[in-house]
């Protein structure tokens, strides 16, 4: 017997992703779960942390999560607010952002994501929001964390559609194609951390959450996923972790009442 | 010059079936009230481009006003799908829409071309996407200097580019801030321009580099207090993230959209009715 554990899935996700943030770093945010990781971070290890959204907001500091992405706190809290034009032309294209930080709807082996459609564009199963500002980030960032949760149905071994490029089809085609920025160098999921290998740039599990095994993230994975030779436990999420991300997520529950939106995320 | 005038007349004498038309405004001063007006006199076959054609596109699909969509997000911010969109795009309801499909910062790029009125717009991006792939007025340059591969998109000039503003002045001198998306330059590269706004004051008060469009580049401008609701207009009042949650709802469902639009936007007579029915209908709990 195994005692239920002090945490959830999805907080040992956020705070597993907000952990790659390093204090100081100026971070590219998509709103949802990137969102919620990066003002963790903020308010955890790195109060330095540059936040820009798309809609214009550069180095802002919301004490609820936004909803949207040009939510009028991340305005008021901002050092300063340019135009969207200048946010994507300036900032982002001018190389001055060091982590790009999405989330998917898909993803496959080498970290290219998919946020466009389910099954054939033109009659699609499912029509998803499409590429907001993903594919510029994906170029263009410095270097990219992706956060989603783990399903074979998210992580498959061939994407619909390819909205944003992580490593195409591995080794050096990034290079290949002269993308500016590395590309994804982490995955954060609720089960465990991958990360692409040196050479391959096939993403391999080099991190395990506590109380999580191989097998199931095997199972939770739609292609024969790779294990790193030397695995890692996530240390547990500390007192100071858990504490700051729920009463983060109770401030903003009670700012905007119980709008939990499922697939909310925009980047 | 700009002619303060009602949002009535001036949708009736700038809007035309058939127009390209913007309605800017990222997440904030999204121009609702105008969108209600183009669905009450029943505009046809509009190529609508918004970046991120939210409930105020939603609504415009659903009443049959589009033919085309030009975006770059299209879902409900904070809640999910656009359910009228999905539904035009998945089953050709209410009409076929076709779809052209960018990245923000592209679309916000061809915006800046549009503006500079230059034929398209030059970016790095897209070096291995599936969208160039189905978007065929997305293309790759060499870049005369260096050789790099470069991504190349069509400029965007509306006919009518239409925004929401907090303040204009009585000339029609128009004053925003906050959040200002791509509004700006949508209106610098539109051939006409409709600005609502919520205030009309003597003096602007404007401070030097504020977001000021001087009334010679706007047609008309239009006094409609709250006519970004339920987006949110900063200074003034707050995001209704209820409503967008609501919308889901009230979309889902073709017959309850078709009931909500009937009642609440072609049945009232303006957007102050509008308002005086939505609160009814959410007071009672039905919207």
């Amino acid at each position: 017997m195994t005692t239920a554990p002090a945490y959830s899935t999805n907080e040992i996700m956020t705070i597993a992703a907000a952990r790659l943030l390093k204090n100081g770093a100026v971070c590219f945010v998509g709103i949802g779960l990137p969102s919620t990781a990066a003002n963790l971070a903020r308010l955890t290890h790195a109060p330095d942390i540059v936040l820009i959204y798309e809609s214009g907001p550069i180095g802002a500091k919301p004490a609820v999560l936004p909803l949207s992405i040009g939510d009028g706190s991340l305005a008021e809290t901002a050092d300063t607010v340019v135009s969207t034009p200048e946010i994507f032309r300036y900032w982002l294209q001018g190389g001055r952002v060091d982590v790009g930080f999405l989330g998917a709807a898909q993803i496959d082996r080498f970290a290219n994501i998919n946020t466009t459609v389910i099954g054939d564009y033109r009659k699609p199963a499912t029509r998803l929001p499409g590429a907001g500002g993903a594919p510029e980030i994906a170029s263009c960032a410095g270097e990219v964390v992706l956060v989603l949760k783990q399903s074979a149905r998210a992580f498959v071994k061939k994407l619909d559609f390819v909205t944003s490029v992580g490593h195409l089809d591995g080794g050096d085609a990034r290079q290949r194609l002269r993308l500016p920025g590395e590309g994804p160098v982490a995955v954060v999921t609720d089960l465990c951390l991958m990360r692409p290998d040196p050479v391959t740039k096939e993403l391999t599990v080099t991190q395990l959450h506590p109380d999580i095994n191989r097998d199931q993230v095997a199972k939770a994975t739609g292609w024969e996923i790779r294990f790193a030779p030397q695995i890692s436990e996530t240390p547990a999420p500390t007192s100071i972790e858990l504490e700051t991300l729920r009463d983060l997520e109770r401030r903003t529950k009670l700012a905007h009442g119980n709008l939990t939106g499922a697939g909310a995320g925009s980047t | 010059m700009a002619e303060i005038t009602t949002l009535r007349e001036a949708i009736a004498a700038l809007v035309r079936d058939g127009d390209l038309v913007a309605m800017e405004g990222f997440t904030h001063l999204i121009p609702f009230a105008a969108g209600h007006e183009v669905i009450r006199q029943q505009r046809k076959n509009l190529t609508l481009v918004r970046m991120t054609p939210d409930v105020i596109y939603d609504q415009l699909i659903g009443a049959g006003c589009a033919k085309k969509l030009i975006f770059s997000w299209g879902g409900n911010p904070g809640v999910g799908s656009l359910h009228r969109l999905r539904d035009a795009v998945e089953h050709d309801w209410p009409t076929p829409l076709e779809i052209q499909e960018h990245g923000h910062g592209d679309l916000s790029n061809a915006y800046v071309a549009g503006a500079a009125n230059l034929p398209f717009a030059v970016l790095r991006a897209y070096a291995g996407s599936d969208l160039p792939k189905h978007n065929d007025k997305i293309k790759f340059i060499q870049c005369p200097f260096t050789g790099e591969t470069l991504a190349a998109v069509p400029s965007i000039q509306p006919d009518v580019t239409i925004i929401h503003a907090q303040k204009a002045d009585r000339k029609g001198n128009v004053l925003l801030w906050g959040i200002l998306g791509v509004q700006k330059e949508a209106v610098l590269a539109a051939k006409k321009a409709i600005v609502t706004v919520e205030e009309i004051v003597d003096d602007l008060n404007a401070w030097p580099n504020a977001c000021v469009l001087p009334r010679w580049i706007i047609s008309a401008v239009c006094w409609v207090p709250g006519g970004a609701a339920p987006s949110y207009a900063h200074g003034y009042y707050e995001r209704d993230n209820r409503f967008y949650l609501a919308w889901d709802a009230i979309a889902k469902d073709r017959a309850t959209f078709q009931s909500w639009i009937k009642t609440h936007v072609i049945d009232t007579a303006d957007f102050e009715e509008y308002r005086r029915v939505l609160q009814e209908s959410t007071s009672q709990g039905v919207r």
